[in-house]
């Protein structure tokens, strides 16, 4: 059999494991090496990305849903592991990409310096990412989020100090408790259905007996959780802004991807398993969903609210942006209209290259109190390698004249996307997801007002805190300005310059949206299209 | 046998749990093994309690399938351990120099005022 076309769907998962396996060879001051081949590695993902993404649009033919599988080991789909890609995995495959590109571009600029393994560490991080995004099975998809978050860890701590230790044996601590949940509930899923094939669960599902739907639910409840966890859903997401505020500016720009992975998960398993066409099962969690969203979206403005420093405020803006968009999921799943979840997707999208651009400027922008210099002094020690003669050198690079305006132009950008202002996209995505709460009314009932009035509110909260912020920052600061490298300007300005093409293409990306939404809403093209996966063996006599 | 089995699995993940919650470092490392021992053993018996029966079926023609074990959860459960087990010791790593570089086991990385 030759390699044909398919095989390109497991390139997203080899690729960052070739890149990051090759350079552990290399010697740790080979960081020109190192991030060549970082960089070529996300390059060729992001291009992969795209094609699937072209791929996964399909044609009239296919009714604009072509769902890609690939069977590992030629194992029929039930049996077999299996990679699935469709419209919304290849999104988020994208989004992927486009947010680690600008990381290590900033990482680059000095960062990578501060600790091994940055660049390994990090691909592995684009490894499990990417995984999950892929995977059709569900015991896979606890290795890939093991593989995600081990990387985590190890890039959490880098660069050392006392707070990032601190942080990172918190967020160990919850995420090993959370795996175990995990576990749990996907064992209990097994043990009711037999199965841990999504696609095939999503079958099995309306034709389960009443024990074993208990058990199922009880099983998916735990499993859940576990997600929830991740995402940073309300009453667990105390750990969640230490965390980010800990991380490395490139690390934490990096992680305004791993809340997503939570609320992708929960979007794909909701809708597949307890969608419109489960039976009994319907809508099962929708309001925990509903309610738990909107709790972290209030949690997450009054902490935008009450924030001193704007790591923590940016940290805060994570939560408000994954709990909106779990709210949407529970009134999609609740049986709301299919223009939500459209809105949703878009929001997501925008959000999150947003508070990703926002993670990089934070430095830049408290380089006066001594940022980055006091940072060094401090894990020197911690890390007393071959980096000591290094932290002594000036940081080298271009800086660049007018610093304070480029840097002011972009944090408003950013804070016009999240506070949804026009004329950016995240105007768009808010007024696209009010205008179909509203026009849904009386499906989704009072909740659906109250959903609307907090998300004007945490808009206006987000608006109130970063302006404050800004106001300290660009107007009433008397010091120099800060000496800002083109390396750590340059990835802030290509996230902005997404953001308004995303704004200027918005009826393309918005498309694309309806068809994604549209088929979330339909699981049975998923599973029919896994599910009728043909083995090559079977297909080539 | 199920009884001693759902007994040994409550008693170590009650254990479990109250050392998470403990303040002390070591303490919570503890209380972790322990509950990813409950776990591990609870997705074994998720593949149902039978005695001598083997996993893997022999070759061709028809078999019962009542007279074999489940495979799958024993192959889960081996993975699920050499994670829990990797994921362990990078956390006693994490401990030793959160210990290293505060000079105190407490989680929060200070001793409460008293």
């Amino acid at each position: 059999m030759t390699p044909g076309p398919e095989h390109l769907i497991i390139a997203p998962i080899l690729i960052p494991f070739f890149a990051g396996a090759l350079m552990l060879i290399y010697d740790e001051r080979q960081r020109s090496a190192k991030l060549a081949i970082s960089l070529g590695a996300v390059m060729a993902m992001l291009l992969v990305g795209v094609e699937l993404l072209m791929r996964s649009k399909g044609s009239a033919l296919t009714g604009f849903n072509d769902i890609g599988f690939y069977l590992l080991g030629d194992r029929g789909a039930p049996f077999g592991i299996v990679l699935v890609i469709d419209r919304l995995s290849a999104m988020m495959l994208v989004l992927t990409a486009l947010l680690a590109l600008p990381a290590l571009i900033y990482a680059a600029a000095g960062w990578h310096r501060q600790g091994q393994h940055f660049h390994s560490l990090f691909q592995f991080l684009l490894m499990g990412l990417n995984g999950a995004f892929l995977t059709g099975d569900l015991f896979n998809l606890f290795v890939f989020f093991e593989v995600l978050l081990a990387a985590s860890y190890g890039l959490l701590l880098h660069g050392g100090g006392q707070l990032r230790v601190r942080g990172g044996l918190h967020y160990i601590a919850i995420n090993l408790t959370g795996s175990l949940l995990f576990l749990v509930g996907v064992s209990m899923v097994y043990a009711a259905s037999g199965t841990l094939n999504m696609a095939h669960l999503s079958l099995m599902v309306p034709m389960l007996p009443e024990p074993q739907r208990v058990m199922l639910h009880a099983g998916a409840a735990i499993m859940g959780l576990a997600f929830l966890i991740k995402a940073g859903i309300w009453p667990l997401s105390f750990w969640l802004p230490t965390a980010y505020m800990a991380g490395a500016a490139p690390v934490a720009a990096m992680f305004a991807i791993m809340t997503k992975v939570g609320v992708y998960v929960l979007l794909r398993l909701a809708l597949l398993i307890f969608g419109a066409g489960a039976g009994a099962s319907a809508g099962f969690g929708a309001e925990v969903l509903i309610a738990g969203g909107m709790a972290t979206v209030v949690f997450g403005f009054l902490g935008v609210l009450a924030s001193q420093g704007l790591g923590r405020m940016a940290a805060h803006l994570v939560l408000v942006s994954s709990g909106t968009v779990l709210a949407a999921t529970g009134f999609v799943l609740a049986g709301g209209p299919v223009q939500i979840l459209a809105a949703a997707l878009f929001y997501l999208l925008s959000s999150t290259l947003a508070t990703s651009a926002l993670f990089l400027l934070i430095e830049p922008m408290g380089r006066e109190e001594g940022g980055i210099a006091a940072l060094l002094a401090l894990t020197a020690d911690a890390y007393g390698l071959d980096e000591r003669e290094e932290n002594r050198q000036p940081e080298v690079g271009l800086a660049i004249p007018g610093s304070l305006t480029v840097l002011g132009i972009c944090f408003a950008a950013c804070l016009i996307v999240l506070a949804g202002l026009p004329p950016l996209s995240g105007f768009i995505g808010k007024l696209g997801l009010l205008q179909a709460l509203v026009a849904s009314g009386s499906a989704t009932g009072p909740m659906a007002w109250i959903f609307v009035a907090i998300l004007i509110l945490s808009g206006f909260a987000t608006l109130t805190g970063l302006v404050r912020v800004g106001i300290q920052t660009f107007w009433a600061s008397d010091g120099a300005p800060p000496r800002v490298l083109a390396l750590e300007l340059a990835p802030v300005v290509g996230l902005i310059g997404l953001l308004v093409f995303l704004t200027i293409k918005a009826d393309v990306t918005l498309g694309y949206m309806n068809d994604t939404a549209d088929a979330l809403l339909r699981p049975s093209i998923y599973a029919q299209g896994v599910l009728g996966a043909p083995r090559a063996e079977d297909a080539s006599p | 046998m199920e009884g001693v089995l759902s007994g040994a699995i409550g008693v170590l993940a009650a254990s479990g749990i109250w050392l998470v919650l403990r303040p002390r470092t070591f303490q919570v490392i503890v209380g972790l093994c322990l509950l990813s021992y409950a776990v591990n053993l609870f997705i074994f018996a998720t593949g149902r309690l039978v005695l001598g029966a083997p996993p893997i079926m022999p070759r061709g023609g028809f078999i019962d399938p009542t007279a074999y074990a489940d495979p799958l959860p024993q192959a889960l459960v081996l993975t699920a351990i050499v994670i829990s087990f990797a994921t362990t010791a990078l956390f006693l790593v994490v401990l030793i120099a959160s210990r290293g570089l505060t000079g105190t086991d407490h989680v929060d990385a200070q001793e409460r005022e008293p």
